[in-house]
């Protein structure tokens, strides 16, 4: 069966059209956060746009996914990195797509437990559609809806370009 | 009762017979091979076709846990799987509880292994009270009573002096001395060889000089006192040339192997598993080669069961806390088999191992099926294979490291003096 | 082969031993161990990752310092964790270590860390638990000791990255140590090219050298060249049974003095799995000294048993 075509946008584009709408919500109590490995990517092409001295760290949010009893422990679990006093920012979390929300629900419990942050926002590529709890990205860049067999990914080239791919997901 | 074996393939190594032959027995004798006798009526005719039909099995050590450890096995059990061996004639330690060290326990014992009627039993008495290495036993008594030697288990005598006169002792009267040579200190704790398994799984070992040093001792003590010596379960390469050096010498010396080690090595421990805690330990792959070849060219007089019936809750434990030893009348035949197939030897061969060289040792006049001679008969199908698992065992006894292993070698009728004690 | 460590598809089912584990699940075991280096740091030093979960701490040999660590790792990852030190309770009363093992399942455990005297005991228990429960080994007998060999090769590979180029020593009590046998497989499963050990004759087991090691007594041209030296703890009863004539004899011939360990490399690290023997295998300037990485050890310790924990637990 021949699945229809569906087109990507350039990831490129969308990651300057992201800076565009973060620019003007950056200030001295800002901390980007990514996680990994895209949402990483994303804060560390972010930085030099968003042309300031931004506090900024890493999550990689395993020891708190809700699938752990599931899946097990992922295979290639990096360090979380938060090098900033979380009490009192304005934390940006930055990943490449969003989908059902539980990766960002983690992604707070993480953050919390380094501290009480001011506020957490959203910020994102893609909104894929089929959010799963009350979680929205504030900043988004490109809203689409694609099935739930669709896995959609942000990719970089040998040369730092970013680009997104659509595979069929291995595990639905 | 006459008992026609016909069309069977007989093998009596003693008297150089492998051929097809019926034999005929009545009133509990051998009266005719490969002829009846005149006026030979059977009332039983029993059609060997494809099967071998040969003396019962003679083994040098069978425990049968009683008196004292029947929760472990009882005579009854432990009987039944000699039968259902093949085995016609065992002989059994002086580890009982209480030790075989008086005339009254032998009388019993033997009394109760008579009134079974399943194989005959020959126990040897105890060399030392108690099994503990001080004082002597009344051997004379003993022997009347029923003790063809005297033998410490495997409890060795520490004390050197202790040796020395129990062996003059038993001299005076021409007992044979039955030892298992393992230096008390040097084996102190171990539980394994002290090969690269025990150093890589951190058991504690039991090098091989344990039983060199003991066993240099002991055949310097036969030699100084005459007395006649039986050596058993050796399991080191160096063993077996100290033994040919001393039959050599003309010493008044045989010795013994325990089927399981002429098939397993250290290695077979694999991970921890009890079954392979036994008593010698499994050694290196060198000394399994030694026993291999010192039974092919006769330095080793023969092979026996070893058969020590543990029960499960003793087994469930940590190895080195596990007790050692395991289930064996029934694995005779089989690995003895296996180890001639092997080797490329004749089945006489394998056969001679356990009756005619065992029964000399023990003194005897079985082992073999001349005209008038006893009616032990073993008839196995050499080609069967079976699957070693519990409910396949006779006796109480589970543990073996062959569990779940086929071994081909099935025993289809054993005949005890002129009467099938086993059949299926 | 067969491998009671693993599930069939190759995932670690049980920590027992380090012999027979493939590369790669002690490098993701020491690579998950270095995120949870970081937890230790944080407002919060616990991830929900075992929240609901039942650790059971079950030491038949007695070890305070040992079932702390895991207590601690156990609790930081949110598991609930009980403690028996049965060989003061049921073993004396005829308990089997079964029933043990039996009753604790009952109660819903999920994970036994078992401590035992004998080699072997937790393959042994490993064997007979019910399928959804995972076993670590914290020490049998003279067998294994992995957590504690994985939080060295943690600490060697985080101040000497290239394990593949380096020369390592163990120093001392081979023959009863569980903690050598583990470290020595772990090192050469991680592609040491060169591990030595040193000691005496009587420390040593017999066919050491089939373990993979270099044989050395004496302590000068043992250390010669070293990046890492292992001491090995000495129990005071090795003082009795003829195995060594005297402590101080000892210290003499195999204490690592800053003199010997000059003949080591410059830059090389010293490491001690504690409690220490100070003036008998270690001299205090050593153990406290520049090149020790001790308590480092016992900081990514606790790491390192939460990264086995977690690995475990999610492998159902």
């Amino acid at each position: 069966m021949t699945q229809p075509t569906i087109d990507l946008p350039d990831a490129e584009q969308l990651l300057s059209r992201l800076a565009e709408q973060l620019k003007p919500v950056i200030n001295g109590e800002t901390a980007l956060v990514g996680i990994h490995s895209g949402g990483v990517w994303m804060t560390e092409r972010l930085l030099p746009m968003l042309g300031k001295d931004i506090a900024h760290g890493k999550l990689d949010v395993s020891f708190y996914r809700d699938d752990f009893g599931q899946r097990g422990l992922h295979q290639d679990t990096l360090p979380s990195q938060i090098p900033f006093d979380v009490e009192g920012r304005h934390i940006i979390l930055i990943d490449d797509v969003f989908y059902t929300g539980r990766t960002i629900r983690a992604a707070m419990n993480e953050l919390f437990d380094y501290g009480r942050p001011a506020s957490i926002s959203l910020a994102v590529l893609v909104n894929r559609g089929g959010r799963e709890l009350p979680i929205t990205p504030q900043f988004c860049a490109h809203n689409m809806q694609l099935p739930a067999d669709r896995n959609l990914q942000l990719m970089q080239d040998k040369a730092g370009r970013f680009y997104l791919t659509l595979e069929e997901s291995q595990d639905v | 009762m006459k008992i026609h074996i016909k069309n069977g393939r007989l093998i009596d190594p003693k008297n150089g017979v492998d051929a097809k032959q019926d034999l005929f027995i009545a009133a509990g004798k051998v009266v005719g091979i490969g002829q009846a006798p005149a006026d030979f009526t059977a009332n039983q005719v029993i059609d060997a076709t494809g099967l071998v039909v040969c003396p019962g099995l003679v083994d040098l050590s069978a425990r049968l846990r009683e008196p004292g450890y029947e929760y472990k096995a009882t005579l009854e059990s432990e009987m039944l799987a000699a039968a259902a061996g093949g085995v016609t004639s065992l002989a059994c330690p002086p580890d009982t509880d209480p030790v075989l060290d008086e005339p009254g326990l032998v009388e019993m014992l033997k009394h109760r292994a008579r009134q079974l009627n399943l194989a005959h039993v020959y126990p040897l008495g105890a060399l030392t009270r108690q099994l503990q290495g001080v004082n002597l036993t009344e051997m004379c008594e003993l022997t009347e009573a029923g003790c063809v030697g005297f033998s410490q288990a495997d409890k060795p005598i520490t004390d050197t002096l202790v040796l020395w006169r129990a062996m003059q002792y038993a001299a005076t009267f021409g007992f044979t001395v039955w030892l298992h040579p393992q230096d008390t200190y040097l084996a102190a704790n171990g539980v394994a060889h002290d090969g690269e398994i025990a150093a890589r799984l951190g058991l504690r070992p039991i090098p091989a000089a344990a039983e060199t040093i003991a066993l240099a001792t002991i055949l310097r003590l036969a030699r100084e006192t005459g007395a006649r010596l039986h050596v058993c379960r050796l399991s080191t390469a160096e063993s077996i040339d100290m033994v040919a050096v001393a039959k050599a010498e003309g010493l008044p010396v045989t010795c013994d192997i325990a089927a399981n080690h002429l098939h397993l090595t250290e290695y077979d421990i694999g991970f921890f598993d009890a079954n392979c805690h036994l008593q010698p330990p499994l050694r290196s792959q060198r000394d399994k080669d030694a026993l291999r070849q010192g039974l092919a060219n006769g330095t080793i007089d023969a092979v026996c069961s070893d058969h020590t019936p543990v029960d499960e809750d003793a087994k469930l434990l940590p190895f080195g806390e596990a007790e050692a030893g395991a289930t064996g009348l029934e694995l005779l035949l089989p690995l003895t088999l296996k180890w001639a197939q092997e080797q490329s030897l004749p089945l006489s061969t394998a056969i001679a191992c356990m009756t005619t060289r065992p029964a000399a040792i023990l003194g005897l006049k079985s082992g073999h099926l001349g005209l008038q001679t006893s009616a032990d008969v073993c008839i196995f199908d050499p080609e069967q294979y079976w699957k070693i698992e519990a409910r396949a065992l006779k006796s109480q006894g589970k543990n073996t490291p062959f569990t779940g292993m086929e071994l081909a070698g099935k025993v289809r009728y054993t005949i005890l003096d002129g009467d099938i004690v086993y059949k299926t | 082969m067969y491998n009671p460590q693993l599930t069939d598809d190759g995932k670690l089912k049980h920590l027992l031993s380090i012999e027979g584990l493939p590369k790669s699940i002690i490098t993701q075991i020491l690579d998950t161990a270095e995120s949870f280096v970081g937890v230790a740091e944080r407002e919060v030093k616990k991830v929900p990752l075992l929240r609901g979960k039942t650790v059971c701490n079950i030491f038949f040999e007695n070890s305070t310092r040992t079932r702390t660590t895991f207590e601690i790792a156990a609790k930081r990852l949110s598991a609930d964790v009980i403690n028996l030190n049965v060989s003061t309770s049921s073993q004396s009363k005829g308990e089997t270590i079964l029933d043990t093992v039996d009753n604790l399942t009952a109660m819903h455990a999920d994970m036994f860390v078992i401590r035992h005297s004998q080699s072997g005991a937790a393959h042994f228990i490993a064997r007979h638990v019910k399928p959804h429960i995972h076993v670590i080994n914290a020490g049998d007998g003279r067998h294994a000791h992995p957590t504690q060999a994985l939080l060295d090769v943690f600490t060697i590979r985080r101040y000497k990255p290239e394990m593949h180029n380096l020369r390592v020593a163990l120093v001392g009590d081979v023959l009863h140590s569980r903690v050598a046998r583990s470290e020595i497989h772990a090192l050469t499963t991680l592609g040491v090219p060169e591990v030595r050990v040193i000691a005496p004759k009587t420390l040593l087991p017999e066919h050491v050298e089939k373990l993979g090691v270099h044989v050395y007594h004496d302590m000068a041209a043992g250390l010669k060249d070293v990046d890492v030296v292992m001491m090995l703890r000495l129990q005071n009863e090795r003082m009795t049974g003829a195995l060594l004539p005297s402590a101080q004899e000892y210290f003499k011939t195999f204490g690592l003095t800053q003199e010997k360990l000059a003949l080591a490399k410059p830059d090389a690290i010293v490491t001690h799995p504690g409690p220490m023997n100070r003036g008998i295998e270690i001299d205090s300037s050593v153990a406290d000294g520049r090149q020790s990485v001790i308590l480092p050890q016992v900081t990514y310790g606790i790491a390192v048993r939460m990264a086995v924990m977690s690995i475990l637990a999610g492998n159902n």
